[in-house]
Protein backbone atom coordinates (compact mmCIF):
# COMPACT_ATOMS: atom_id res chain seq x y z
CA UNK A 1 0.00 0.00 0.00
CA UNK A 2 2.43 2.76 0.94
CA UNK A 3 6.28 3.07 -0.27
CA UNK A 4 7.54 0.82 2.73
CA UNK A 5 4.95 -1.34 3.61
CA UNK A 6 4.34 0.30 7.00
CA UNK A 7 0.69 0.95 7.88
CA UNK A 8 1.23 3.25 10.05
CA UNK A 9 4.68 5.17 11.69
CA UNK A 10 5.21 6.99 14.47
CA UNK A 11 8.33 9.38 14.65
CA UNK A 12 9.55 11.46 17.98
CA UNK A 13 5.88 12.28 18.92
CA UNK A 14 5.82 14.95 21.71
CA UNK A 15 2.86 15.97 23.41
CA UNK A 16 2.13 17.59 26.56
CA UNK A 17 -0.90 19.05 28.50
CA UNK A 18 0.18 22.34 30.64
CA UNK A 19 3.52 21.41 32.29
CA UNK A 20 3.27 17.80 31.78
CA UNK A 21 5.07 16.14 29.25
CA UNK A 22 3.08 12.91 28.69
CA UNK A 23 4.27 11.55 25.65
CA UNK A 24 8.41 11.97 25.64
CA UNK A 25 9.56 11.13 22.31
CA UNK A 26 7.59 8.12 21.16
CA UNK A 27 8.91 5.80 17.69
CA UNK A 28 6.97 2.98 16.85
CA UNK A 29 6.44 1.35 13.29
CA UNK A 30 3.71 -0.73 12.78
CA UNK A 31 3.17 -3.13 9.19
CA UNK A 32 0.29 -3.95 7.81
CA UNK A 33 -1.52 -6.89 9.87
CA UNK A 34 0.61 -6.36 12.63
CA UNK A 35 -1.42 -6.65 16.08
CA UNK A 36 0.74 -4.58 18.68
CA UNK A 37 -0.05 -4.27 22.66
CA UNK A 38 0.90 -1.31 24.59
CA UNK A 39 1.39 -2.17 28.33
CA UNK A 40 2.38 -0.42 31.11
CA UNK A 41 1.09 1.73 34.10
CA UNK A 42 -1.60 4.02 34.09
CA UNK A 43 -0.36 7.48 33.36
CA UNK A 44 2.58 5.96 30.90
CA UNK A 45 1.09 7.53 28.04
CA UNK A 46 -0.68 4.61 26.61
CA UNK A 47 -3.88 6.64 25.89
CA UNK A 48 -2.72 9.88 24.94
CA UNK A 49 -0.36 8.22 21.98
CA UNK A 50 -3.97 6.43 20.78
CA UNK A 51 -5.40 9.50 21.06
CA UNK A 52 -2.97 11.34 19.06
CA UNK A 53 -3.12 8.52 16.09
CA UNK A 54 -6.80 9.52 15.49
CA UNK A 55 -6.32 13.22 15.73
CA UNK A 56 -8.22 13.28 18.50
CA UNK A 57 -5.33 15.46 20.05
CA UNK A 58 -2.86 17.48 18.27
CA UNK A 59 1.09 16.32 18.53
CA UNK A 60 2.94 19.08 19.83
CA UNK A 61 6.21 17.73 18.04
CA UNK A 62 7.05 14.65 15.63
CA UNK A 63 4.84 12.72 12.75
CA UNK A 64 2.61 10.28 12.66
CA UNK A 65 2.55 8.34 9.27
CA UNK A 66 -0.35 6.63 8.32
CA UNK A 67 0.15 4.30 4.51
CA UNK A 68 2.83 7.21 3.61
CA UNK A 69 0.96 9.79 4.31
CA UNK A 70 1.72 12.55 7.21
CA UNK A 71 -1.17 12.86 8.95
CA UNK A 72 0.28 15.32 11.00
CA UNK A 73 0.99 17.47 8.27
CA UNK A 74 -1.01 21.50 8.35
CA UNK A 75 -3.69 21.49 6.14
CA UNK A 76 -4.18 17.53 6.24
CA UNK A 77 -8.09 16.64 6.16
CA UNK A 78 -8.59 15.45 9.72
CA UNK A 79 -11.95 13.78 9.33
CA UNK A 80 -10.47 12.33 6.14
CA UNK A 81 -7.96 10.63 8.19
CA UNK A 82 -9.97 10.13 11.14
CA UNK A 83 -12.34 7.57 8.84
CA UNK A 84 -9.45 5.17 7.66
CA UNK A 85 -8.53 4.55 11.76
CA UNK A 86 -11.07 3.22 14.32
CA UNK A 87 -10.58 3.63 17.84
CA UNK A 88 -12.52 1.95 20.46
CA UNK A 89 -12.67 3.37 23.58
CA UNK A 90 -12.43 2.76 27.16
CA UNK A 91 -15.80 3.76 28.00
CA UNK A 92 -17.75 2.29 25.14
CA UNK A 93 -18.85 6.12 23.95
CA UNK A 94 -21.99 4.94 22.36
CA UNK A 95 -24.54 7.36 21.32
CA UNK A 96 -26.86 7.19 23.89
CA UNK A 97 -30.28 8.50 22.47
CA UNK A 98 -29.94 6.37 19.00
CA UNK A 99 -30.21 2.71 18.38
CA UNK A 100 -27.58 0.14 18.37
CA UNK A 101 -28.60 0.41 14.31
CA UNK A 102 -28.17 4.31 14.34
CA UNK A 103 -24.67 4.12 16.23
CA UNK A 104 -23.21 2.02 13.84
CA UNK A 105 -24.44 3.63 10.69
CA UNK A 106 -24.16 7.20 11.53
CA UNK A 107 -20.33 7.42 10.65
CA UNK A 108 -21.12 5.54 7.70
CA UNK A 109 -24.14 7.49 6.25
CA UNK A 110 -23.02 10.85 7.56
CA UNK A 111 -19.18 10.89 7.05
CA UNK A 112 -18.90 8.19 4.09
CA UNK A 113 -21.90 9.57 2.69
CA UNK A 114 -23.06 5.85 1.67
CA UNK A 115 -26.47 5.19 1.48
CA UNK A 116 -28.52 3.89 4.08
CA UNK A 117 -29.84 0.81 2.68
CA UNK A 118 -25.93 -0.04 2.30
CA UNK A 119 -24.75 0.93 5.53
CA UNK A 120 -27.71 -1.10 7.07
CA UNK A 121 -26.92 -4.47 5.29
CA UNK A 122 -23.41 -3.70 6.34
CA UNK A 123 -23.94 -2.75 9.51
CA UNK A 124 -26.49 -6.56 9.71
CA UNK A 125 -23.82 -8.44 8.47
CA UNK A 126 -21.14 -6.71 11.58
CA UNK A 127 -23.60 -7.32 14.29
CA UNK A 128 -24.55 -10.81 13.27
CA UNK A 129 -20.99 -12.16 12.74
CA UNK A 130 -20.36 -10.96 16.36
CA UNK A 131 -23.87 -12.04 17.90
CA UNK A 132 -25.13 -9.10 17.94
CA UNK A 133 -28.32 -8.83 15.37
CA UNK A 134 -30.90 -9.05 17.98
CA UNK A 135 -29.68 -6.30 19.85
CA UNK A 136 -29.96 -4.16 17.00
CA UNK A 137 -33.50 -2.07 17.70
CA UNK A 138 -32.17 -1.56 21.30
CA UNK A 139 -30.87 1.35 23.08
CA UNK A 140 -27.22 1.18 24.65
CA UNK A 141 -28.71 1.39 28.21
CA UNK A 142 -30.23 -1.77 27.36
CA UNK A 143 -27.32 -3.85 26.88
CA UNK A 144 -24.84 -5.16 29.42
CA UNK A 145 -21.37 -3.94 29.20
CA UNK A 146 -19.52 -6.07 27.35
CA UNK A 147 -22.73 -5.97 24.68
CA UNK A 148 -22.17 -2.22 24.41
CA UNK A 149 -18.39 -2.71 23.57
CA UNK A 150 -18.84 -5.39 21.54
CA UNK A 151 -21.07 -2.57 19.40
CA UNK A 152 -18.68 -0.10 19.82
CA UNK A 153 -15.81 -2.15 18.20
CA UNK A 154 -18.70 -3.02 14.98
CA UNK A 155 -19.21 0.78 14.75
CA UNK A 156 -15.95 1.41 14.58
CA UNK A 157 -15.27 -1.58 11.67
CA UNK A 158 -18.41 -0.42 10.13
CA UNK A 159 -16.45 2.53 8.77
CA UNK A 160 -14.04 -0.44 7.50
CA UNK A 161 -10.75 1.08 8.72
CA UNK A 162 -6.96 0.58 7.70
CA UNK A 163 -6.36 0.47 11.28
CA UNK A 164 -7.79 -0.14 14.61
CA UNK A 165 -6.62 1.32 18.10
CA UNK A 166 -8.37 0.05 21.23
CA UNK A 167 -7.71 1.47 24.22
CA UNK A 168 -8.21 -0.35 27.28
CA UNK A 169 -11.54 -1.97 25.83
CA UNK A 170 -11.82 -4.40 28.43
CA UNK A 171 -10.79 -2.05 31.96
CA UNK A 172 -14.72 -1.32 32.65
CA UNK A 173 -15.86 -4.59 32.54
CA UNK A 174 -16.90 -6.87 34.88
CA UNK A 175 -14.60 -9.79 34.70
CA UNK A 176 -17.28 -12.28 32.86
CA UNK A 177 -17.86 -9.68 30.32
CA UNK A 178 -14.20 -9.87 29.14
CA UNK A 179 -13.84 -12.65 27.79
CA UNK A 180 -16.53 -12.17 24.64
CA UNK A 181 -15.28 -8.68 24.22
CA UNK A 182 -11.48 -10.45 23.83
CA UNK A 183 -12.59 -12.78 21.32
CA UNK A 184 -14.15 -10.32 19.16
CA UNK A 185 -10.88 -9.06 18.74
CA UNK A 186 -8.97 -12.48 18.41
CA UNK A 187 -11.21 -12.45 15.44
CA UNK A 188 -10.12 -9.27 13.96
CA UNK A 189 -6.78 -10.32 14.62
CA UNK A 190 -7.03 -13.51 12.92
CA UNK A 191 -8.69 -11.56 10.03
CA UNK A 192 -5.67 -9.69 9.35
CA UNK A 193 -6.54 -6.39 10.82
CA UNK A 194 -3.72 -4.05 11.85
CA UNK A 195 -3.93 -3.16 15.17
CA UNK A 196 -2.43 -0.94 18.26
CA UNK A 197 -4.05 -2.63 21.57
CA UNK A 198 -3.82 -0.59 25.00
CA UNK A 199 -4.16 -3.05 27.16
CA UNK A 200 -3.88 -4.85 31.36
CA UNK A 201 -4.66 -7.83 29.94
CA UNK A 202 -1.29 -9.49 30.33
CA UNK A 203 -2.69 -13.40 29.20
CA UNK A 204 -3.82 -11.59 26.07
CA UNK A 205 -1.10 -9.19 25.38
CA UNK A 206 1.13 -12.73 25.31
CA UNK A 207 -1.96 -14.40 23.05
CA UNK A 208 -2.43 -12.19 20.13
CA UNK A 209 0.53 -9.38 20.17
CA UNK A 210 2.85 -9.63 17.42
CA UNK A 211 5.05 -7.64 19.64
CA UNK A 212 4.48 -5.52 22.72
CA UNK A 213 5.66 -2.50 23.81
CA UNK A 214 6.47 -1.24 27.16
CA UNK A 215 6.05 2.24 27.87
CA UNK A 216 7.05 3.87 31.08
CA UNK A 217 6.89 8.03 31.87
CA UNK A 218 6.37 8.50 27.91
CA UNK A 219 8.48 6.88 26.33
CA UNK A 220 8.55 3.34 24.85
CA UNK A 221 10.79 1.94 27.49
CA UNK A 222 11.09 -1.81 25.75
CA UNK A 223 9.80 -3.98 23.07
CA UNK A 224 9.62 -7.35 22.05
CA UNK A 225 7.94 -10.26 20.71
CA UNK A 226 5.93 -11.12 24.22
CA UNK A 227 7.92 -14.48 24.43
CA UNK A 228 10.66 -11.82 25.59
CA UNK A 229 9.19 -9.24 27.13
CA UNK A 230 7.26 -10.91 29.76
CA UNK A 231 9.79 -13.45 29.94
CA UNK A 232 12.84 -12.38 29.92
CA UNK A 233 12.48 -8.51 30.11
CA UNK A 234 15.81 -6.64 29.43
CA UNK A 235 14.90 -3.43 31.13
CA UNK A 236 14.29 -2.81 35.06
CA UNK A 237 11.14 -0.89 34.99
CA UNK A 238 9.59 -3.74 33.05
CA UNK A 239 10.66 -5.98 35.15
CA UNK A 240 9.13 -4.34 38.38
CA UNK A 241 6.05 -3.71 36.03
CA UNK A 242 5.23 -7.08 35.44
CA UNK A 243 5.96 -8.19 39.10
CA UNK A 244 3.71 -5.89 40.17
CA UNK A 245 1.03 -7.20 37.54
CA UNK A 246 1.54 -10.88 39.01
CA UNK A 247 1.20 -9.71 42.85
CA UNK A 248 -1.87 -8.58 41.71
CA UNK A 249 -2.70 -11.80 40.50
CA UNK A 250 -3.38 -10.54 36.98
CA UNK A 251 -1.61 -12.51 35.42
CA UNK B 1 -45.32 43.56 37.65
CA UNK B 2 -45.86 39.57 37.84
CA UNK B 3 -44.28 38.59 34.12
CA UNK B 4 -40.92 38.12 35.27
CA UNK B 5 -40.10 34.66 35.17
CA UNK B 6 -38.93 33.56 38.37
CA UNK B 7 -38.21 30.24 37.86
CA UNK B 8 -36.25 30.83 34.54
CA UNK B 9 -33.65 28.73 34.59
CA UNK B 10 -29.76 30.04 33.94
CA UNK B 11 -26.36 27.86 32.51
CA UNK B 12 -25.68 27.18 36.14
CA UNK B 13 -28.80 25.16 36.57
CA UNK B 14 -28.82 21.63 37.03
CA UNK B 15 -30.74 19.71 34.24
CA UNK B 16 -32.93 17.26 35.12
CA UNK B 17 -33.30 13.87 32.82
CA UNK B 18 -29.76 12.72 33.50
CA UNK B 19 -28.80 9.05 34.31
CA UNK B 20 -30.90 7.69 37.09
CA UNK B 21 -30.49 4.81 38.87
CA UNK B 22 -32.31 1.76 37.06
CA UNK B 23 -35.42 0.81 38.01
CA UNK B 24 -36.53 4.28 39.20
CA UNK B 25 -39.27 4.80 37.00
CA UNK B 26 -41.27 7.80 37.33
CA UNK B 27 -43.63 8.20 40.22
CA UNK B 28 -46.27 11.12 41.68
CA UNK B 29 -44.49 12.08 44.01
CA UNK B 30 -47.82 13.95 45.22
CA UNK B 31 -49.42 10.06 45.43
CA UNK B 32 -47.08 7.85 45.84
CA UNK B 33 -46.69 7.65 49.60
CA UNK B 34 -49.91 6.92 49.84
CA UNK B 35 -49.45 3.60 47.36
CA UNK B 36 -47.35 2.41 49.90
CA UNK B 37 -49.90 3.09 52.69
CA UNK B 38 -52.58 1.43 51.12
CA UNK B 39 -56.24 1.67 51.72
CA UNK B 40 -55.83 3.33 55.12
CA UNK B 41 -53.09 5.85 53.75
CA UNK B 42 -55.92 7.00 51.04
CA UNK B 43 -58.43 6.99 53.74
CA UNK B 44 -56.73 8.88 55.87
CA UNK B 45 -55.68 11.57 52.58
CA UNK B 46 -59.28 11.83 51.72
CA UNK B 47 -60.42 13.10 55.75
CA UNK B 48 -57.73 15.08 55.85
CA UNK B 49 -57.74 16.74 52.66
CA UNK B 50 -61.79 17.24 53.25
CA UNK B 51 -61.29 18.62 56.32
CA UNK B 52 -58.13 21.31 55.20
CA UNK B 53 -59.89 22.92 52.24
CA UNK B 54 -63.33 22.63 54.06
CA UNK B 55 -61.87 25.18 57.03
CA UNK B 56 -60.42 27.21 54.49
CA UNK B 57 -63.36 27.06 52.26
CA UNK B 58 -65.62 27.90 55.44
CA UNK B 59 -62.98 30.77 56.97
CA UNK B 60 -63.38 32.46 52.97
CA UNK B 61 -67.13 31.98 52.54
CA UNK B 62 -68.00 33.49 56.09
CA UNK B 63 -65.64 36.54 55.95
CA UNK B 64 -67.70 39.59 56.03
CA UNK B 65 -66.00 40.93 52.74
CA UNK B 66 -66.79 37.52 50.75
CA UNK B 67 -70.15 38.89 49.37
CA UNK B 68 -68.58 41.63 47.68
CA UNK B 69 -65.47 39.82 46.83
CA UNK B 70 -67.88 37.28 45.29
CA UNK B 71 -69.99 40.51 43.04
CA UNK B 72 -66.55 41.89 42.29
CA UNK B 73 -64.48 38.84 41.23
CA UNK B 74 -66.81 35.79 40.97
CA UNK B 75 -69.42 37.12 39.36
CA UNK B 76 -71.42 33.91 37.65
CA UNK B 77 -73.55 36.44 35.25
CA UNK B 78 -70.57 38.52 34.75
CA UNK B 79 -68.59 35.02 33.54
CA UNK B 80 -71.12 33.66 31.42
CA UNK B 81 -71.31 37.13 29.68
CA UNK B 82 -67.88 37.74 29.24
CA UNK B 83 -66.18 34.45 28.77
CA UNK B 84 -66.84 33.59 25.43
CA UNK B 85 -66.00 36.71 23.30
CA UNK B 86 -62.19 36.07 25.66
CA UNK B 87 -61.93 32.81 24.66
CA UNK B 88 -62.63 33.75 21.63
CA UNK B 89 -59.69 36.33 21.65
CA UNK B 90 -57.51 33.91 23.43
CA UNK B 91 -56.97 32.08 20.25
CA UNK B 92 -54.62 35.04 19.32
CA UNK B 93 -52.55 34.59 22.65
CA UNK B 94 -52.14 31.03 21.27
CA UNK B 95 -51.26 32.21 17.50
CA UNK B 96 -48.46 34.73 19.22
CA UNK B 97 -47.11 31.55 21.42
CA UNK B 98 -47.23 29.21 18.00
CA UNK B 99 -45.46 31.50 15.76
CA UNK B 100 -43.42 32.89 18.49
CA UNK B 101 -42.20 29.88 19.66
CA UNK B 102 -40.83 28.37 16.12
CA UNK B 103 -38.80 31.17 16.07
CA UNK B 104 -37.52 31.18 19.70
CA UNK B 105 -36.30 27.88 19.51
CA UNK B 106 -34.57 27.97 16.34
CA UNK B 107 -32.85 31.34 16.83
CA UNK B 108 -31.64 30.58 20.39
CA UNK B 109 -30.12 26.95 19.25
CA UNK B 110 -28.01 29.45 16.59
CA UNK B 111 -27.29 31.61 19.63
CA UNK B 112 -26.51 28.77 21.50
CA UNK B 113 -24.48 27.24 18.94
CA UNK B 114 -22.35 30.44 18.51
CA UNK B 115 -21.65 30.89 21.59
CA UNK B 116 -20.13 27.01 21.76
CA UNK B 117 -17.81 27.60 19.03
CA UNK B 118 -14.57 26.67 20.16
CA UNK B 119 -10.96 27.98 19.04
CA UNK B 120 -9.91 32.01 18.89
CA UNK B 121 -11.22 32.77 15.64
CA UNK B 122 -14.69 32.67 17.14
CA UNK B 123 -14.33 34.97 19.66
CA UNK B 124 -16.23 37.55 18.45
CA UNK B 125 -19.03 35.62 17.85
CA UNK B 126 -18.72 34.32 21.10
CA UNK B 127 -18.66 37.41 22.71
CA UNK B 128 -21.83 38.81 20.64
CA UNK B 129 -23.68 35.91 21.66
CA UNK B 130 -23.08 36.76 25.24
CA UNK B 131 -23.56 40.39 25.34
CA UNK B 132 -26.56 39.69 23.35
CA UNK B 133 -28.32 37.50 26.10
CA UNK B 134 -26.85 39.38 29.21
CA UNK B 135 -28.80 42.72 26.72
CA UNK B 136 -31.78 40.66 26.31
CA UNK B 137 -32.13 39.02 29.62
CA UNK B 138 -31.30 42.23 31.81
CA UNK B 139 -34.03 44.21 29.87
CA UNK B 140 -37.81 44.17 30.73
CA UNK B 141 -39.65 41.93 28.23
CA UNK B 142 -42.57 44.59 28.37
CA UNK B 143 -39.76 47.17 27.76
CA UNK B 144 -38.21 45.60 24.51
CA UNK B 145 -42.05 44.98 23.20
CA UNK B 146 -42.83 48.69 23.67
CA UNK B 147 -39.38 49.82 21.83
CA UNK B 148 -40.36 47.44 18.92
CA UNK B 149 -44.09 48.10 18.62
CA UNK B 150 -44.03 51.86 18.68
CA UNK B 151 -40.51 53.12 18.21
CA UNK B 152 -40.08 50.66 14.43
CA UNK B 153 -43.00 51.78 12.80
CA UNK B 154 -42.59 55.47 13.46
CA UNK B 155 -38.65 55.08 11.79
CA UNK B 156 -41.19 54.55 8.37
CA UNK B 157 -38.71 52.13 7.29
CA UNK B 158 -39.68 51.36 3.71
CA UNK B 159 -41.08 47.56 3.18
CA UNK B 160 -40.04 47.42 6.81
CA UNK B 161 -43.53 46.07 8.52
CA UNK B 162 -45.61 48.79 10.25
CA UNK B 163 -47.79 46.14 12.60
CA UNK B 164 -47.33 46.91 15.93
CA UNK B 165 -48.57 43.02 16.53
CA UNK B 166 -45.60 41.75 14.36
CA UNK B 167 -43.25 44.11 16.03
CA UNK B 168 -44.61 42.74 19.66
CA UNK B 169 -43.69 39.60 18.37
CA UNK B 170 -40.42 40.29 17.76
CA UNK B 171 -39.79 41.44 21.09
CA UNK B 172 -40.93 38.39 22.56
CA UNK B 173 -38.90 36.63 20.37
CA UNK B 174 -35.98 38.49 21.13
CA UNK B 175 -36.11 38.24 24.71
CA UNK B 176 -37.11 34.87 25.49
CA UNK B 177 -34.19 33.63 22.50
CA UNK B 178 -31.75 35.19 25.09
CA UNK B 179 -33.12 32.51 28.05
CA UNK B 180 -34.18 30.06 25.52
CA UNK B 181 -30.08 29.98 24.25
CA UNK B 182 -29.06 29.67 27.61
CA UNK B 183 -31.22 26.66 28.42
CA UNK B 184 -29.93 24.65 25.25
CA UNK B 185 -26.12 25.95 26.12
CA UNK B 186 -26.54 24.13 29.76
CA UNK B 187 -27.57 21.12 27.80
CA UNK B 188 -24.88 21.35 25.13
CA UNK B 189 -22.59 21.71 27.93
CA UNK B 190 -24.16 18.62 29.69
CA UNK B 191 -23.06 16.53 27.13
CA UNK B 192 -19.51 14.99 28.03
CA UNK B 193 -16.73 15.27 25.59
CA UNK B 194 -16.33 11.96 25.23
CA UNK B 195 -19.20 11.67 23.18
CA UNK B 196 -17.95 14.10 21.02
CA UNK B 197 -14.34 12.69 20.81
CA UNK B 198 -16.38 9.48 19.67
CA UNK B 199 -18.38 11.57 16.78
CA UNK B 200 -15.17 13.12 15.54
CA UNK B 201 -13.70 9.41 15.82
CA UNK B 202 -15.91 8.46 13.23
CA UNK B 203 -15.04 10.85 11.05
CA UNK B 204 -17.93 13.25 11.48
CA UNK B 205 -17.51 17.12 11.21
CA UNK B 206 -17.41 19.31 13.96
CA UNK B 207 -20.55 20.83 12.65
CA UNK B 208 -22.04 16.70 12.25
CA UNK B 209 -21.12 15.91 15.90
CA UNK B 210 -23.27 18.90 17.35
CA UNK B 211 -25.95 17.67 14.61
CA UNK B 212 -26.38 14.30 15.17
CA UNK B 213 -24.84 13.94 18.68
CA UNK B 214 -24.43 16.87 20.97
CA UNK B 215 -27.51 18.77 20.22
CA UNK B 216 -29.89 15.82 20.10
CA UNK B 217 -29.11 14.96 23.85
CA UNK B 218 -28.69 18.44 25.07
CA UNK B 219 -32.19 19.22 23.61
CA UNK B 220 -33.46 16.09 25.80
CA UNK B 221 -32.00 16.85 28.83
CA UNK B 222 -32.59 20.48 28.63
CA UNK B 223 -36.86 19.44 27.59
CA UNK B 224 -37.87 20.44 31.68
CA UNK B 225 -36.77 23.61 31.69
CA UNK B 226 -37.40 24.44 27.88
CA UNK B 227 -40.91 24.08 28.54
CA UNK B 228 -41.12 25.99 31.55
CA UNK B 229 -39.97 28.94 29.12
CA UNK B 230 -42.78 27.73 27.06
CA UNK B 231 -45.00 28.47 29.56
CA UNK B 232 -43.98 31.41 30.63
CA UNK B 233 -44.00 32.60 27.11
CA UNK B 234 -47.80 31.75 26.81
CA UNK B 235 -48.45 33.76 30.02
CA UNK B 236 -46.09 36.77 28.11
CA UNK B 237 -48.51 37.11 24.89
CA UNK B 238 -50.57 39.33 27.25
CA UNK B 239 -47.89 42.02 27.51
CA UNK B 240 -48.63 42.47 23.57
CA UNK B 241 -51.98 43.52 24.64
CA UNK B 242 -50.09 47.07 25.97
CA UNK B 243 -49.20 48.09 22.62
CA UNK B 244 -51.85 46.47 20.26
CA UNK B 245 -55.14 48.03 19.13
CA UNK B 246 -56.42 44.78 18.22
CA UNK B 247 -57.19 42.80 21.52
CA UNK B 248 -56.47 39.18 22.67
CA UNK B 249 -57.39 37.80 25.75
CA UNK B 250 -56.42 40.14 28.34
CA UNK B 251 -57.22 43.18 26.49
CA UNK B 252 -60.32 41.87 26.03
CA UNK B 253 -61.01 41.12 29.28
CA UNK B 254 -59.37 44.81 30.33
CA UNK B 255 -62.20 46.20 27.81
CA UNK B 256 -65.19 44.23 29.66
CA UNK B 257 -63.54 45.39 33.26
CA UNK B 258 -63.94 48.53 32.32
CA UNK B 259 -67.34 48.69 30.81
CA UNK B 260 -68.95 46.86 33.88
CA UNK B 261 -66.64 47.84 36.42
CA UNK B 262 -66.00 44.28 37.45
CA UNK B 263 -62.87 42.21 37.71
CA UNK B 264 -64.15 38.63 36.52
CA UNK B 265 -63.08 38.98 32.70
CA UNK B 266 -59.92 39.03 34.24
CA UNK B 267 -60.11 35.91 36.41
CA UNK B 268 -61.72 34.79 33.14
CA UNK B 269 -58.48 35.04 31.14
CA UNK B 270 -56.94 33.77 33.80
CA UNK B 271 -58.67 30.79 33.70
CA UNK B 272 -57.85 30.60 30.11
CA UNK B 273 -54.46 30.42 30.57
CA UNK B 274 -54.50 28.12 33.52
CA UNK B 275 -55.78 26.02 30.59
CA UNK B 276 -52.99 25.64 28.49
CA UNK B 277 -50.17 25.79 30.85
CA UNK B 278 -51.59 23.52 33.39
CA UNK B 279 -51.84 20.10 30.89
CA UNK B 280 -48.28 21.56 29.12
CA UNK B 281 -46.54 21.12 32.32
CA UNK B 282 -47.94 17.77 32.81
CA UNK B 283 -47.68 16.97 29.25
CA UNK B 284 -44.05 17.34 29.69
CA UNK B 285 -43.65 15.46 32.90
CA UNK B 286 -45.22 12.47 31.19
CA UNK B 287 -42.94 12.94 27.88
CA UNK B 288 -39.57 12.48 30.00
CA UNK B 289 -41.17 9.96 32.05
CA UNK B 290 -41.61 7.96 29.21
CA UNK B 291 -38.23 8.87 27.12
CA UNK B 292 -36.69 7.56 30.25
CA UNK B 293 -38.87 4.26 30.63
CA UNK B 294 -37.74 3.97 26.79
CA UNK B 295 -34.08 4.14 26.89
CA UNK B 296 -33.46 2.64 30.67
CA UNK B 297 -35.47 -0.29 29.64
CA UNK B 298 -38.52 -0.42 31.64
CA UNK B 299 -41.12 0.80 29.18
CA UNK B 300 -42.70 -0.41 25.43
CA UNK B 301 -40.22 0.94 22.42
Amino acid sequence: MSADGRALRIEDVHKSFGKLEVLRGIDLSVAEHEVICLIGASGSGKSTMLRCIDLLEPVDAGRIVVHGEDITARGVDVNRIRRRIGIVFQAFNLFPHMTVMRNITLGPTEALRMPKSEAEARATELLERFGLLDKKDDYPDRLSGGQQQRVAIVRALAMQPDIMLLDEVTSALDPELVAEVLNVIRELASGGMTMVIATHEMGFARDIAKRVCFLDAGIILEQGPPEQIFTEPQEDRTRRFLQSIIDAGRM
Amino acid sequence: MAYSRSDAPDSGTIVPGGPVPPGSERRSRLLEPLRQEGAKGVMVAVVSTAVFFGLIGWLVLRSPNWPEVKQLFFNGQEFRDTFPSIAQKFLRNIQYFMIGEVFILAYALFLAVLRSLPGSVFFPLRLLSIMYTDLFRGIPTILVIYLLAFGVPSLDIPGAPTSPTFWAIVGLVLSYSAYVSEVYRAGIESVHPSQIAAARALGLSRWQSLRFVVIPQAVRRVAPPLLNDFVALQKDTALVAFVVVVPEAFKMAQIHQNADFNFTPLLAAALLFLLITVPLTRVVDWMIARERARRQGGGVV
